[in-house]
């Protein structure tokens, strides 16, 4: 009596069992709730209802004919049947229905093995056929160079044409034509190209959307399924590598609600196909001249410990290091460890930054400000320096949940960036750069408020004066229950970010807003927490005599180098950065492929992001520790293991590491006091500098890996990409 | 009485001895002279392993990977791509002949009767690795021994 009270709940009966159920749940949640399976194929609980298979009719009580389960809500008294002669009778029929059309392919089909149909074929399939009739042939469309069709096997669930209406934001795929005659199609003959698409291929139940790159490779029993942790944005989307004989065969999600739903973006999914690419070294490589010389480990060890150690002998400041932001946590420890006990404070991963003026003031590490998932409450959203699909595809999504929700999201951006949400503001350009956009903004809001600007951006906002678009933008600030101020990569790149971030922090100051950052690189939060910057020690100290950064270090033209990762040109935020390499004594380069024989004298070939166990942590402070789970490639190492042995060389204290484990923990137990905070505490008057745009990167140009991923190369996204200035 | 007669008449070794002229003069010898004469064979006998192709001469497999998954032994190993005709083709397809039970699960569970077990048992190898068949050789020898295999299946075709 008590619980039925409850007003939100029902309670209904399945299959004999009391069963409660929120008002307004579909029937098949109920169900699926207590454990009773309903088969399916166009239901998904991350998409709006279709009802179009029919393959879920149960029996209920009273009702005339079976009814949908997930299209039919669940009512008080109500007994649900999904066993019962009448209901399985009505999905042995629909059964029979879909496989009139369905090609008996399944020997050839990628989705062969791990097919919805094939899998409830089993279960309410006939033995045989009563169809004689012509099947149905349809011809297949072209839906470019990440997912290959085979449109015969569709059963027009519409999951592929709802994911792309729904969660995407714009609708790529349709259907044309009735009854028999239906085709899931592009609108006429073009590719898709959201940077989510590739979620179409998982959500497909049966063949008819397939990956492309992973066509005809492998079948889906001979695989392991093992855990990885995205590389390419600071979101940390959790994947599984299906791993074949050591080697990743494909890419698909791991579902975890707080980060990456269900979903990942194609840079995600295809990205592995830059770990097999031709230019992946083998063995260790010596410059010799103009020559290399294949070597065996210990001796290109010895040769970078040997060169390493009489450099640094002479002058430890001579030494410089540079780990690439997808580095794990544990190699950009290992790699600010090595050069500091070597004497040298030369250590940095913020390669793309080219403002540094105001780096101390940077909090420990760049934070979000918010879990990710609740970047779906948020009430007002200013975002600012923000390519948002591009950069973070995954946070896209989120905060388009929220606009879709009613969410005022707006943004000042150098340029106007393409959006599939409605966004209350659009600042871009109009002769004014980010930062004098963010300084009106400050303006309209003080002149709304009423409060004191702090002195030290007085010198920003004198003479700003803010326009409408400006106000609505302060309006749409001081309002709203859940806010949000965010720093993205394009702000972090500017080369005015010390403005930038001074009047965003006195803007969050001033309304009551959270700071937060959307971190540039993939694990630049983790590379932030090890210690990995000029201006810090690992527990988050500033140094008193701060070591160079980046681009103090290639403007030196240090005599030694020391690279950790894939760097190449299009890391940084000059093009030119690696010109200051070539004249250097001795750069040792820790890379997985053979650009690197551009710039270095020794190459320690190590593995990729899933050839290495190792930590990232994400925008929200989260450490995701994942193990290698494919066979590196050639003799290459993981980087860890490669800097641990180096540190041993060059005779450096307890570094005796067993596992990337034990130099996580060492990690841990350096920086556990440490809590999240964009806070920003400044009194020194800032001058507003000479402003040039920073580098545009082009969505897959992130990384060395992504830039070798054919498939996505071949995306009319890349294909146009440019990698001028924003 | 009895165990006296028995022992003074050697009873026992005659009958014993009889057993053996029996053998030698009034029974007909079953002992095949291998390899001058042979025994009979059943079309299902399950020998060398053999892929088959179709009339037109396009190759049968269309790597399902079915054989590999059903294989008990775990002696075939297969690769799989998409072809320069858009089929899907094995890149490679290997049995090691040394971890082969002749089981004949291969032969059943492939859907396009590619994989075929003949009636060939004599055969040996001089050198490690020949006990690999690759798949050049597995066409080989369907290609050698088409005409039997396809007599062997036609006998067979009414008890599947």
């Amino acid at each position: 009596m008590s619980e039925a009270t409850i007003p939100d709940l029902v309670n209904i009966e399945v299959n004999g069992e009391p069963v409660q159920a929120r008002k307004g749940q579909m029937l098949i949640q109920a169900t699926d709730a207590s454990g009773h399976y309903v088969p399916r194929f166009c239901y998904h609980e991350k998409l709006p209802i279709a009802a179009n298979c029919r393959m879920c009719l149960v029996e209920v009580e009273k009702a005339p004919k079976p009814v949908p389960a997930c299209a039919t809500p669940v009512a008080e008294g109500m007994k649900v049947f999904t066993k019962s002669p009448k209901a399985i009778a009505a999905q042995k029929a629909v059964m029979e229905f879909l496989l009139i059309n369905h090609p008996l392919d399944c020997p050839i089909c990628d989705q062969g093995g791990e097919c919805e149909l094939q899998d409830l074929a089993i279960g309410f399939g006939r033995d045989a056929a009563r169809y004689a009739e012509r099947k149905r042939v349809v011809k297949d469309k072209s839906l470019g160079p990440l997912v290959s069709t085979d449109m015969t096997r569709c059963i027009h669930c519409t999951r592929c044409v709802r994911f792309t209406s729904e969660i995407q934001g714009f609708q790529e795929l349709g259907t044309c034509g009735r009854g028999e005659h239906v085709e899931i199609t592009t609108f006429i003959e073009k590719s898709v190209e959201h940077e989510l698409s590739g979620n179409i291929i998982d959500l497909c139940p049966v063949g008819a959307l397939n990956s492309k790159p992973y066509r005809y490779s492998a079948r889906a029993w001979e695989m392991t399924q093992q855990p990885l942790v995205s590389p390419h944005d600071s979101v940390g989307s959790n994947l599984f590598a299906h791993v074949l004989r050591g080697r990743v065969m494909r890419v698909v999600p791991r579902a975890n609600e707080e980060i990456n739903e269900t979903w990942i973006s194609d840079r995600d999914r295809f990205s592995y196909e830059g770990i097999y690419s031709e230019d992946r070294l083998q063995k260790p490589l010596i410059r010799e001249g103009n020559t290399w010389r294949e070597v065996d480990w210990q001796t290109a060890l010895n040769r970078a410990a040997e060169k390493l150690g009489a450099i640094v002998k002479a002058d430890a400041k001579q030494l410089g290091t540079l780990v690439a932001p997808t580095s794990t946590l544990e190699e950009a420890y290992l790699a600010q460890r090595i050069t500091r006990e070597l004497g040298s404070n030369n250590v940095d991963h913020r390669l793309r930054r080219s403002d540094f003026r105001d780096q101390n003031h940077d909090p420990i590490y760049p934070w979000l400000g918010s879990s990710i998932a609740d970047l779906e409450q948020l009430n007002s959203a200013l975002i600012i320096g923000s390519n948002l699909r591009k950069e973070f595809p995954i946070l896209a999504h989120r905060i388009r949940k929220a606009a879709q929700r009613g969410a005022q999201v707006s943004f000042i951006n150098p340029v106007k960036y393409d959006y599939l949400f409605p966004v209350a503001t659009y600042l871009s350009s109009n002769g004014l750069n980010m930062w004098q956009h963010l300084a009106a903004v400050l303006v309209a809001v003080t002149q709304t408020n009423n409060t004191m600007v702090p002195a030290m951006v007085s010198g920003l906002i004198a003479n700003v004066q803010p326009s409408d678009s400006h106000r609505a933008i302060a309006t749409q600030l001081l309002n709203g229950e859940r806010r949000a101020i965010l720093l993205g990569a394009i702000a972090q790149r500017d080369t005015a970010f010390t403005e930038l971030r001074a009047l965003a922090a006195v803007l969050s100051q001033v309304t009551g807003v959270q700071l937060g950052y959307m971190a540039d690189g993939g694990n630049s939060v983790g590379a932030h927490i090890a210690g990995a910057v000029p201006h810090r020690s690992i527990d988050g100290q500033l140094l008193y005599a701060a070591g160079m950064n980046v681009k103090e270090m290639l403007a030196a033209k240090l005599k030694a180098y020391l690279i950790v990762g894939a760097l190449e040109s299009q890391d940084f935020a000059e093009v030119t950065a690696l010109s200051a390499c070539r004249s250097a004594e001795c750069v040792i380069a820790l890379s997985p492929y053979a650009s690197a024989k551009d710039y270095a004298h020794i190459i320690l070939p190590i593995g990729t992001f899933a050839e290495t166990s190792g930590t990232h942590v994400n925008v929200e402070g989260r450490w995701q520790s994942v193990a290698g789970v494919a066979t590196p490639v050639g003799e290459s190492r993981p980087a860890w293991k490669v800097l641990r042995v180096l540190g041993n060389l060059l005779n450096l204290p307890n570094f005796d590491y067993d596992s990337s484990e034990q130099v996580r923990d060492e990690v841990r137990s350096q920086v556990a006091s440490q809590q999240p905070s964009n806070s920003y505490v400044n009194t020194m008057p800032i001058h507003a500098s000479h402003n040039s745009p920073a580098r545009d990167i082009p969505m897959y140009g992130v990384d060395a890996v992504v830039r070798r991923a054919t498939a996505l190369q071949l995306t009319q996204e890349a294909q146009s990409a440019s990698w001028s200035h924003a | 009485m009895k165990n006296l007669f028995k022992t003074f008449f050697l009873t026992e070794l005659l009958s014993g001895l009889w057993v053996t002229l029996r053998q030698f003069s009034f029974r007909p010898n079953v002992t095949v002279q291998y390899p001058e004469e042979k025994t009979p064979q059943s079309p299902r006998f399950r020998g060398l392993h053999a892929q088959r192709r179709y009339a037109n001469g396009q190759e049968r497999c269309i790597a399902c990977k079915l054989c590999e998954a059903v294989c008990p032994a775990l002696a075939i190993t297969i690769e799989s791509g998409v072809s320069d005709d858009g089929t899907r083709r094995t890149t490679r397809y290997d049995i090691d002949l040394f971890k082969c039970i002749y089981c004949g699960f291969c032969e059943e569970a492939c859907p396009v009767d590619a994989i075929v077990e003949t009636r060939i048992h004599e055969y040996h190898m001089e050198h490690r690795g020949e006990n690999i068949m690759t798949k050049d050789k597995l066409l080989a020898v369907g290609d050698k021994f088409e005409a039997m295999i396809a007599a062997d299946k036609a006998a067979d075709a009414r008890y599947k």
